[in-house]
């Protein structure tokens, strides 16, 4: 962290350039020059929309938010990683002290056929929130809020759903998964509501209604590789995909 | 709410794949401890044999066999195609490190494949391969035995024998705990050890059975 560690970076990008959904889109390559190591991934791209814009040339486009790791709306595939080499990371985290000068770096988008390029590295996620609109939600009355204590939580229950409620529905399990499928997304969702009394109600339904639109958003299916858990920014375990898997046998098994 | 088909969600044939994939697991568990008895005796593991195909429960078992077989491959082929449809377009740099997905996950469709072209050469080869009789006790009976060492002087057989072998390995590597999980079996507290299972099961099977043609090759002397 000390000023004496502070360092520039010459580096060779491979940049992923794609006019709409519909354009084929190719790699670009940008010899990029004087990158501070305390800049971000995302800086590093702003310096280099920076010059593109100088030149009168069109800047790469990419989805960010931000830029503190917990909104979930960056992405990025970076040498063949969703949010780069490190674990528990977001790509708006990666700092360039994680690179080499005169490293390659190839940036992707996140490919899945339920994620469509809408340009350059920005991606169309919102098959994600369609599986959410499905059953990721609870009905409540509205009106004054009851009183917290009303409804006991034990403590252990309350641990877990929070750690599965931590997902930022990035999408990086997505794009890692060799099947681009969603389940540790999905996975997270329906364990932390149905660790909840408050998801109680709704839960076979839930299962069965994200599951059945995770399908339908042209998902793979898991084949537990590990990859997407590897690849989560906000560590959700492998766990929440077995609760998945036993929450929607169960619903499957006592449908009505 | 309009019931939906089990089955009809990738899910749901997963279901199905780990089931039937448990039940095959176990079968070539049988399998490599019924093939040990060529270490006791020819007659022990040919009376072993006999035992078994004189039964008449083993047209049931068989087509059982088949059965389970045909659905593991079938809902599996059709699982991979959907998740190979799920990436239209790939990537250009593969990911590595810790992020990075392991050539056995990757592989489990070739090696299915593998598996399956080497049970039918398998079955021809022993199961409907050259028909030796031997008697014990004035009951004539298949000598299998006889022909196991036969078919096992062939460097080459011996060798693709291996290979098919590793692939099994590999697959049940994978397969067992993959299988469990697909179940919904998992809890931090026995995770790891179901993990370590899988995979003390796969070298198990797997060097048992590897022992059979290397011990005809190598230390058999009629
Ligand atoms: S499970 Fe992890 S990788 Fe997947 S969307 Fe949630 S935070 Fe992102
Ligand atoms: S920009 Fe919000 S998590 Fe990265």
């Amino acid at each position: 962290m000390g000023g004496a560690s502070k360092s520039k970076l010459n580096l060779k990008l491979k940049l992923w350039r794609q006019k709409n959904a519909k354009d084929k889109g190719y790699f670009m390559d940008y010899d990029v020059k004087g990158i501070s190591t305390e800049a971000s991934f995302l800086e590093m791209l702003d310096v280099v929309n920076e010059e593109l814009v100088k030149k009168g040339e069109e800047p790469v486009e990419f989805d960010h938010d931000c830029r503190e790791g917990i909104c979930g709306m960056c992405s990025l595939v970076i040498n063949g990683n969703p949010h780069g080499p490190d674990g528990a990371t977001t790509t708006c985290q990666l700092h360039m002290r994680r690179f080499k000068d005169g490293d390659s770096v190839t940036v992707e988008p996140f490919r899945a056929g339920a994620f469509p390029v809408v340009r350059d590295l920005v991606v169309d996620r919102s098959a994600l929130d369609r599986v959410i609109q499905a059953g990721g939600f609870v009905s409540t009355a509205t009106g004054t809020a009851q009183d917290a204590n009303c409804l006991p939580v034990p403590k252990d229950k309350a641990d877990r759903a929070f750690l599965a409620a931590a997902c930022i529905g990035c999408g990086a399990c997505v794009a890692a998964c060799k099947n681009a499928s969603a389940s540790l997304f999905v996975g997270a969702k329906v364990a932390h509501l149905a660790l909840l009394p408050q998801g109680e109600a709704e839960r076979e339904k839930r299962a069965l209604a994200m599951v059945h639109q995770m399908d339908a958003e042209g998902f793979g299916g898991c084949t537990n590789t590990g990859a997407c858990a590897a690849a989560c920014p906000k560590e959700i375990s492998l766990e929440h995909i077995a609760i998945l898997n036993r929450e929607f046998l169960k619903a499957s098994l006592l449908e009505r | 709410m309009s019931h939906h088909c089990l089955t009809q969600t990738k899910i749901g044939k997963k279901y199905l794949v780990a089931l039937t994939g448990l039940g095959l697991s176990l079968f070539v568990l049988m399998h490599m401890l019924g093939n040990l008895l060529i270490l006791v005796s020819p007659e022990a593991y040919n009376k072993y044999g006999h035992a078994l195909t004189s039964n008449p429960g083993i047209y049931l078992a068989e087509v059982g066999l088949v059965a389970i077989l045909f659905v593991h491959l079938a809902l599996a082929m059709k699982l991979t195609r959907e998740n190979w449809k799920a990436r239209p377009v790939g990537y250009a740099v593969v990911s590595s490190g810790e992020k990075a997905t392991s050539l056995t996950t990757r592989s489990m469709w070739a090696q299915g494949i593998l598996i399956f072209v080497f049970i039918i050469h398998h079955l021809i080869t022993f199961k409907f391969g050259p028909h030796y009789e031997v008697e014990y006790g004035g009951v004539m009976m298949r000598d299998l035995h006889r022909l196991v060492i036969e078919v096992f002087q062939n460097p080459l057989y011996v060798a693709w024998y291996l290979v098919a072998l590793f692939a099994l390995a590999f697959h049940l590597s994978h397969g067992v705990k993959s299988s469990i999980q697909t179940l919904g079996i998992h809890h931090p507290r026995y995770f790891n050890k179901f993990k370590m299972a899988g995979i003390l099961y796969s070298v198990l099977v797997g060097v048992g059975f590897m022992s059979q043609p290397l011990y005809v090759f190598l230390i058999y002397k009629g």
